[in-house]
């Protein structure tokens, strides 16, 4: 196989951010007594993706023989996913100093990452997003552990690899399962095996099925997300910022691609589970996240009940009526979890102490009093967590409901009504403490932390009440279908 | 431009004014009052403005605009307002209310009172946005929009269990408010729009998707009522809000839902009204006896007037489901009548708890003594609220009772006994009602800390003031109220006599 430079093109904004971040790994040797150059040319790199991004906008075209695609959906996630790497890079400068954990390798790591993400989003070659997946992981292995020698994020980093490579034996496993059913990886040709009649069904549902366990790994879908709360509690906060978000929004766009492209025909067999899984995601991480006493521990579990509510979204996938709602109104959700993560992320970090200390629910009280643009902006995140108009959060729920509604299944969106609101229970729980307890919490005003809070406060509102060119551009994010 | 040139969006989004001087503000306590009184005082203004310019005697939606707000995804979510007859009164009744709950805070409220003001004008503005709403989508987000800040007036400035008080608030009222947005989107997925006017003229809903829509939407505006069973929430909301919390709470929120009930549930699904008007109604009357018993032995003030409001709100209810004309105007009525009244009489307790901090009968009696004033004004509010003759209440629970037992011949409460029943409530209120001011206010003085209290000064009596001439307005001179609302009823009534043909 040859590629041309019409490939390169249609990769082009991949290429360049694994090039560039080579580069980086360059001038980190010596870059030691310069702790803004990294970062700078971070966050550089970043926003030149983004440029070429926006400018391939509109492109619909595949490469390398048909294993990658540019369309519409890969390039929404991946104009979220370098968001997130922006958000990502604004938290983590003043903190990793503050905490004394600034490494120089640390922002390569965070773009190569990032490079995998885009990798599993742009995939239509189960290989590819088996390379996308490692790609992306082994840096997040390194960077939960990157506060060594502090025992709890070693343990983090130890965690989470020894959970992901599992994970990668399953996904890996399954991708076996289904080139012996159809005798290919690429989607499009798992399409036509389909339709000529030639594939097995039984390996094409197995390996359909461990897919979904590999990715439900990675996007802490209930029961694969007993790593979550420690690997997030443990690893430092800019990271889990960081893995929050962007692993679950790679993890969702593979398994959206996969499922809603490659799988439709064996929808009836894959549905019951994909209902199971969100049903057991939705409750279980809600129920969990109301013991917390710990705010970082609260939004693990409560992240993994966001996974839920994104599931809600991919179970009506085989309905031909709600599909393109589905991937829409999926988007769309990850879009309001984003921004609502990375600012309360930002606010957690500007509560935080020192590393592990100073998460617990106590040391929120008086937040108002103490900054009142701080604590509007953490109960404007949690209001749109949990869906309260007029926040971003609320529209997602909206049109996820909608999607869920058109593919016919109310049980699953009262199900999801119900999770709502035991959620409304944790994140009041939050509000209450910072505005109705007396207190005076230690809070690090951090020039970055409060841009990042702020943003992301404004984006959340002003983004529901403006919402309209969001869900056009959600709507038109179209999956190349073969 | 336009678009903020609307009448009613200038009353609707007038109070933001006053939000953002107060963000400028800063523990100036006398400022941050005067600019929440002025910016209530002039949204009271606009309201009677856009009062001037509405015509009585037309029955359809009037000053109303609709806008594209979000067109895509296959469908159309319009910025769409309108008032008539069934929602002007209630505007009035925000709009005036407001002011004097802000009033009467002057003494009571003396920490964070920037904040407290600026949540209490974002509350004015949610409570009009849900009145005016001609969209289901728009009416929604202004709809959960007034639990964020009734839930910080309940949890920073409430009583002891003010915290507790606060979630159980939020978390009853979101799950029914869930459940409602699930039928909205149904509605918007099987119809195409989410704009009131188109759907009740496409009409079209199949009788059985009517049922279960009308149980999802019932269930957010029933806790909000609260109907009998689904009203635990409130007396703990009440007994901690802060004076103008409870006054607000009872004086409007609580109309929401009744409201709730006559915009959407009524025109929207008249077929699934019709089958289950007489649960409803049995709920309702339920709730009237209810209400009046549990009153009867509370030991707190507070909490009798609380309780009494589910008694009440029951009445409303009985009369919205009658589906007639006299029914429902006289509920309309009974929501304007229930927000004065009530309204007073928590200003009523609230004067009292802010000379002794305490609220047991058992502190009290006596109190006509020592405080004439406010004891002649008690008497009459509590008149008022039990339904004598001569005053609001009576106007209200007289048209109701009319309406149901009208509704008995052959119409869609096919009983007597809704009406016997809902009677006997009026006699258990005057039950409860005489016993409380009975121990509050007659014999001897039994507590030496009552002999020394202050009557009410001016700020008080100003407050009260317009409560009493509203009282006796309607009391004497019903008629423009009923006017005011009358045509649009007549067209809703007729809805009805048309489902039952079909």
């Amino acid at each position: 196989m040859s590629f041309s430079s019409a490939d390169l093109i249609t990769a082009l904004p991949i290429v360049f951010l694994v090039v560039w971040a080579c580069v980086l790994l360059l001038v980190a040797v010596f870059a030691g007594r310069r702790p803004g150059l990294l970062p700078a040319l971070s966050l550089a790199g970043l926003l030149l993706t983004e440029y070429l991004l926006v400018s391939q906008m509109g492109l619909q075209a595949d490469a390398f023989g048909g294993m990658f695609v540019t369309d519409g959906f890969s390039i929404f996630i991946n104009l979220v996913l370098i968001l997130g790497g922006v958000l990502s890079v604004a938290l983590s400068y003043g903190y990793i100093q503050r905490m004394q954990i600034a490494k120089p390798e640390y922002y390569v790591l965070m773009l190569f990452s990032i490079s995998g993400m885009m990798l599993m989003a742009s995939a239509a070659d189960l290989i590819i997003v088996f390379l996308g997946l490692e790609l992306l992981s082994i840096p997040l292995y390194v960077l939960a552990a990157i506060a060594r020698p502090d025992s709890r994020s070693e343990e983090a980093g130890l965690k989470y690899f020894l959970l992901g490579a599992f994970a990668s034996g399953f996904l890996v496993y399954g991708i076996a399962l289904v080139y012996g059913a159809t005798g290919t990886t690429l989607m499009s040709g798992i399409v036509a095996a389909v339709a000529a009649g030639l594939a097995y069904p039984i390996y094409l549902v197995l390996g359909a099925g461990l897919i979904l366990v590999g990715l439900g790994f990675k996007v802490a879908a209930v029961p694969f997300h007993m790593w979550t709360p420690d690997v997030y509690d443990g690893a430092p906060t800019s990271v889990t910022a960081f893995m929050a978000v962007g692993a679950k929004a790679a993890g969702f766009a593979a398994l959206l691609r996969i499922f809603v492209v490659a799988f439709p025909s064996i929808s009836e067999q894959i549905t019951p589970v994909l209902y199971v899984m969100c049903t057991a995601t939705l409750l279980v991480g809600n129920l969990l996240a109301i013991k917390q006493n710990n705010v970082k521990r609260m939004l693990a579990y409560s992240s993994i009940s966001h996974a839920g509510f994104i599931l809600m979204a991919v179970v009506a996938y085989g309905n031909d009526a709600a599909r393109f709602d589905v991937v829409s109104s999926a988007l769309f959700y990850l879009l309001a979890f984003t921004f609502a993560s990375f600012g309360s992320w930002a606010v957690v970090m500007a509560v935080e102490k020192s590393l592990g200390r100073g998460l617990e629910f106590s040391d929120y009280a008086g937040l108002f009093r103490r900054s009142p643009a701080l604590a509007v902006a953490m109960m404007i995140f949690m209001l749109s967590f949990t869906g309260v108009p007029p926040t971003l959060g609320f529209a997602g729920k909206f049109y996820l409901f909608r999607a869920v509604l058109e593919g016919g299944y109310v049980w699953l969106a009262i199900v999801g009504a119900l999770a709502s609101l035991i959620s409304a229970y944790y994140y009041l729980r939050l509000i209450v403490v910072m505005f109705m307890q007396d207190g005076e919490p230690e809070v690090h005003s951090e020039r970055w932390l409060n841009l990042t809070a702020g943003v992301s406060a404004l984006a959340t509102v002003g983004l529901f009440i403006f919402s309209e060119p969001l869900v056009a551009w959600a709507t038109q994010a179209l999956l190349r279908i073969f | 431009m336009e678009f903020l040139l609307q009448p009613l969006n200038v009353l609707t989004f007038f109070p933001l004014v006053g939000v953002l001087v107060l963000l400028f503000l800063r523990e100036q306590k006398n400022a941050s009052r005067w600019v929440a009184l002025v910016t209530s005082l002039l949204t009271f203004g606009i309201s009677l403005w856009v009062l001037s310019l509405f015509r009585a005697e037309e029955a359809g939606l009037q000053l109303d605009f609709a806008y594209n707000w979000i067109q895509a995804a296959g469908w159309t979510i319009k910025y769409a307002m309108g008032i008539d007859g069934l929602s002007i009164l209630l505007v009035l009744l925000t709009t005036f209310l407001s002011p004097i709950a802000i009033l009467s805070t002057w003494n009571a409220v003396e920490e964070r009172v920037r904040d407290f003001m600026v949540f209490f004008l974002l509350l004015e503005l949610g409570m009009l946005g849900v009145f005016l709403a001609q969209d289901l989508f728009l009416f929604y987000i202004f709809w959960e929009f007034t639990l964020v800040p009734m839930y910080f007036l309940i949890g920073i400035w409430g009583g002891a269990q003010r915290m507790y008080a606060a979630i159980k608030f939020f978390l009853y009222t979101m799950a029914g408010s869930i459940l409602m947005l699930l039928a909205i989107l149904w509605l918007g997925i099987n119809q195409g729009t989410f704009h009131l006017p188109d759907l009740i003229a496409m009409g079209g809903i199949p009788a059985e998707a009517q049922f279960w829509l009308f149980l999802a939407f019932a269930a957010a505006f029933a806790i909000k009522v609260p109907m009998w069973p689904l009203h635990s929430w409130l007396p703990d909301a009440h007994v901690q809000a802060p004076t103008a919390g409870s006054v607000i709470l009872a004086g409007v929120l609580l109309k929401m839902g009744t409201y709730g009930f006559l915009r959407f549930n009524l025109p929207l699904f008249p077929q699934a009204s019709i089958e289950l008007a007489p649960a409803m109604a049995t709920l309702a009357v339920i709730g009237i006896v209810y209400g009046a018993i549990v009153s009867y032995s509370q030991k707190d003030v507070k909490k009798l007037v609380a309780y009494s409001s589910i008694s009440h709100l029951g009445f409303v209810m009985l009369g919205l489901f009658a589906l007639n004309a006299q029914g429902i105007e006289g509920a309309i009525l009974q929501m304007i009548n229930h927000g004065i009244s009530t309204g007073a009489l928590f200003l009523i307790v609230g004067f009292i708890y802010e000379r002794r901090h305490t609220r047991e009968f058992s502190e009290f009696g006596g109190l006509w003594k020592v405080m004439p004033v406010y004891a002649v004004l008690a008497l009459i509010v509590s008149l008022s609220s039990m339904g004598l003759p001569g005053l609001n209440g009576f106007v209200g629970e007289f048209t109701i009772l009319l309406g149901a037992w009208g509704a008995g011949e052959g119409g869609a409460l096919g009983s007597i006994w809704f009406t016997v029943f809902a009677a006997l409530g009026v006699i258990l209120a005057a039950v409860y009602i005489l016993y409380m001011f009975n121990k509050m206010f007659l014999g001897p003085v039994t507590v030496k800390a009552n002999e020394a209290l202050k009557d009410l000064s001016w700020r008080e009596l100003a407050v009260m003031i317009p409560l009493l001439i509203v009282i006796f307005w309607i009391g004497l001179y019903p008629k423009p109220f009923f006017a005011l609302m009358h045509p649009a009823v007549e067209q809703l009534v007729t809805l009805f006599q048309t489902a039952a043909i079909h």
